[in-house]
């Protein structure tokens, strides 16, 4: 068991009577990057504002490295870097001038850390230019050098992706990646799964202030059931049959074929993969022609838009 | 402790980044140039038709004595002339010029006139957007996800903001004093002021009045001048705590002095008016002797009145900035 980086129990936020994050839970682990996905809306920037301190919750704790955000801040935080939102640095001030203000606000960072900082994010060349003057992938990348100022053993990343143009989205996952196989641990926030999907090793997808479902690739596909496509010549007749079992559950029905007699029909279904064998003796057994059988997973991707968007619609 | 004075060198260094305080000393070396002129073109008008300051001193009386005769005056403001009549008196009588020009006279008149108006703006020019700046930038969500209590923060604001207060106040008297002793001459430090009028009703009780050197006198009226600015620069923080955009909380606090210093000039018979901060403001009034804008307000009064308004001012800044969600 690796040692938990973030903990976050229980945690609740209501404003003005409206419950914004309800009883959310879930843990990070050293090494691992987390993606932390929902629809605008679904108070993935709440919850990550109340990791950081800025927002109190109603209820719930969030600790990290085994200490309270909430009662000791300056050790919690002290072991975090973080982006909320936008990379809002001052613009009066140049690149240099910013990492210098937020070094002061620490202790053990030096010139040389501001230094190495700068380096990793390669802003050497525009680190003296006022931020006013940086695009927003600079901005996003003075960002990061900001929040890994002071070493820290959690990232935590809130739509990093947001108004950057496809190579500065290429590049921030490579620098993720990169990051992530130092030994830092990363939360990483997004709307779009495509974005993050090949990044993370767990997600954590919130709909509607809840956790709608957590977990591995693999988990998640799992939790959602397997689907089963079947192939049959005779429809209606195939279907009927099939559906005797009531362990299976009929999700589509697909007509093709000649439609002179009875057509021919695809049925993709929820079943257990296990039902597979004996379901096909039932129906061979019953007369049933069957073309195809195949299993068929979702996507990551299908799943976390029926997750989320099924409710919206509703 | 070392961590305070590295916070408080960070939002120094934002105000001066900022620029602000260059904007004031450039206000402030376009503005007094032109008060001198106009000093000076009334010194050079006095000269002419006066022989000297005795008879400028008498026809001064003499004016002000006219319109006291005169009906169409409020009895409110008949009362403030009467006691400068008496005052005016009071220097004849002790054979002190009350306003021989000077570099130092030209700043200890200064002062007076700008602790109400003048000052205070630019004291809100500096700080009205310390935090709500941060807010509107969203700078804050950094400067909060570091591991420093929000108290430290603000208390590093305050004391960045103190510091530029004192910086303002110097600059002004320094730059008054150049600039005019350029006009007027360097000198006027030993000149004898009055102070320690009482009035009573309409009348001035001159037991304790006393000459103090002119010197004295300009550093006096600076420490209070440096106070009412720190009460105005303390509310200016607590309105930009609490309103999140820095044009609004900047009129908010022009509004509140604005409002203070039209009430003080209609000496009202509103008495507790005298319980407003702006209202308060004019400490140096106290010095020279000038009617206070409501009848029984003293300097201890107004410091009173001006510490109560800071300390709640402070009391809400730091309770809603420590507790209070960033949530924009």
């Amino acid at each position: 068991m690796q040692e938990t980086v973030l903990s976050v129990q229980n945690l609740s936020k209501k404003i003005n009577g409206k419950t914004i994050v309800d009883d959310v839970s879930f843990e990070l682990r050293a090494g691992e990057i987390l993606g932390f996905l929902g629809p605008n809306g679904a108070g993935k920037t709440t919850t990550i504002r109340m990791l950081v301190d800025l927002i109190k919750p109603t209820s719930g704790t969030v600790t990290i490295c085994g200490k309270p955000v909430q009662r000791e801040p300056e050790q919690a935080l002290r072991h975090v870097g973080s982006i909320v939102e936008n990379p809002e640095m001052y613009g009066y001030m140049t690149g240099w001038q910013n990492l210098e203000h937020f070094a002061r606000m620490q202790d053990g960072i030096d010139e040389a850390r501001i230094r190495e900082v700068t380096s990793i994010v390669k802003l050497q060349d525009r680190i003296h230019d006022k931020v006013k003057t940086y695009s927003l992938g600079m901005r996003q990348r003075l960002g990061i050098a900001q929040a890994l100022l002071g070493r820290p053993k959690l990232l935590i990343l809130d739509e990093p992706t947001n108004g950057l143009d496809p190579k500065g989205i290429k590049e921030l996952r490579t620098f993720i990646r990169q990051l992530a196989q130092e030994g830092l641990c990363l939360l990483v926030s997004s709307h779009l799964l495509s974005e993050v999907q090949l990044l993370c090793d767990r997600f954590v997808i919130i709909h509607g202030g809840k956790v709608a479902a957590a977990g591995t690739v693999e988990q998640l596909i799992r939790s959602a059931g397997n689907q089963v496509l079947w192939q049959f010549e005779h429809g209606e007749d195939g279907i009927r049959e099939l559906l005797k079992d009531s362990r299976i559950q009929l999700i589509e029905r697909i007509d093709y074929g000649d439609a002179a007699a009875q057509p021919a029909a695809k049925a993709v279904t929820a079943m257990s993969e296990e039902l597979i064998p004996e379901t096909v003796a039932r129906l061979a057994a019953g007369g049933v022609r069957i073309h195809g059988v195949c299993k068929a997973e979702p996507t990551l991707e299908e799943m976390f838009l029926t997750m989320t968007e099924s409710e919206t619609i509703a | 402790m070392l961590r305070l004075a590295a916070l408080i060198q960070n939002e120094a260094m934002k105000l001066w980044l900022k620029k602000r305080f260059l904007v004031i000393v450039l206000i402030l070396l376009i503005l007094i140039p032109v008060f001198t002129y106009a000093q000076h073109k009334m010194v050079k008008n006095n000269r002419e038709h006066f022989a000297d300051w005795r008879n400028q001193t008498l026809q001064q009386i003499a004016d002000i004595e006219n319109t006291l005769s005169s009906d169409r005056i409020p009895e409110e403001w008949k009362k403030g002339r009467r006691i400068a009549v008496q005052q005016l008196r009071y220097y004849l009588e002790h054979d002190i010029n009350p306003s021989e020009p000077s570099g130092v006279q030209f700043t200890r008149e200064f002062l007076g006139n700008a602790i109400t108006l003048f000052i205070p703006m630019l004291v809100l020019a500096i700080g009205s957007d310390i935090v709500s700046g941060e807010r509107t930038a969203g700078t804050i969500k950094m400067l909060l996800t570091r591991p420093v209590r929000r108290w430290k923060i603000l208390l590093a604001k305050l004391l960045a903001l103190t510091l530029y207060v004192s910086l303002t106040i110097a600059v002004t008297v320094i730059l008054c004093y150049l600039i005019s002793g350029f006009v007027f001459g360097y000198g006027g430090f030993g000149a004898p002021v009055l102070t320690g009028f009482r009035l009573q009703g309409g009348t001035v009780d001159a037991q304790a009045v006393h000459a103090i050197p002119q010197w004295r006198f300009l550093l006096m009226q600076a420490g209070l001048c440096w106070f009412a600015s720190m009460i105005v620069a303390i509310l200016g923080l607590m309105v930009s705590v609490l309103v999140r955009s820095t044009a609004a909380s900047m009129v908010t606090m022009m509004a509140a002095i604005i409002a203070g210093s039209i009430l003080s000039s209609m000496s009202s018979t509103w008495t507790s008016a005298k319980y407003l901060f702006s209202v308060n403001l004019k400490l140096t009034g106290y010095l020279d002797g000038s009617p206070p804008p409501i009848e029984g307000m003293t300097l201890p009064f107004s410091v009173a009145v001006l510490s109560v308004w800071g300390a709640a001012s402070l009391a809400v800044s730091f309770r809603v900035f420590t507790k209070g969600d960033i949530l924009n």
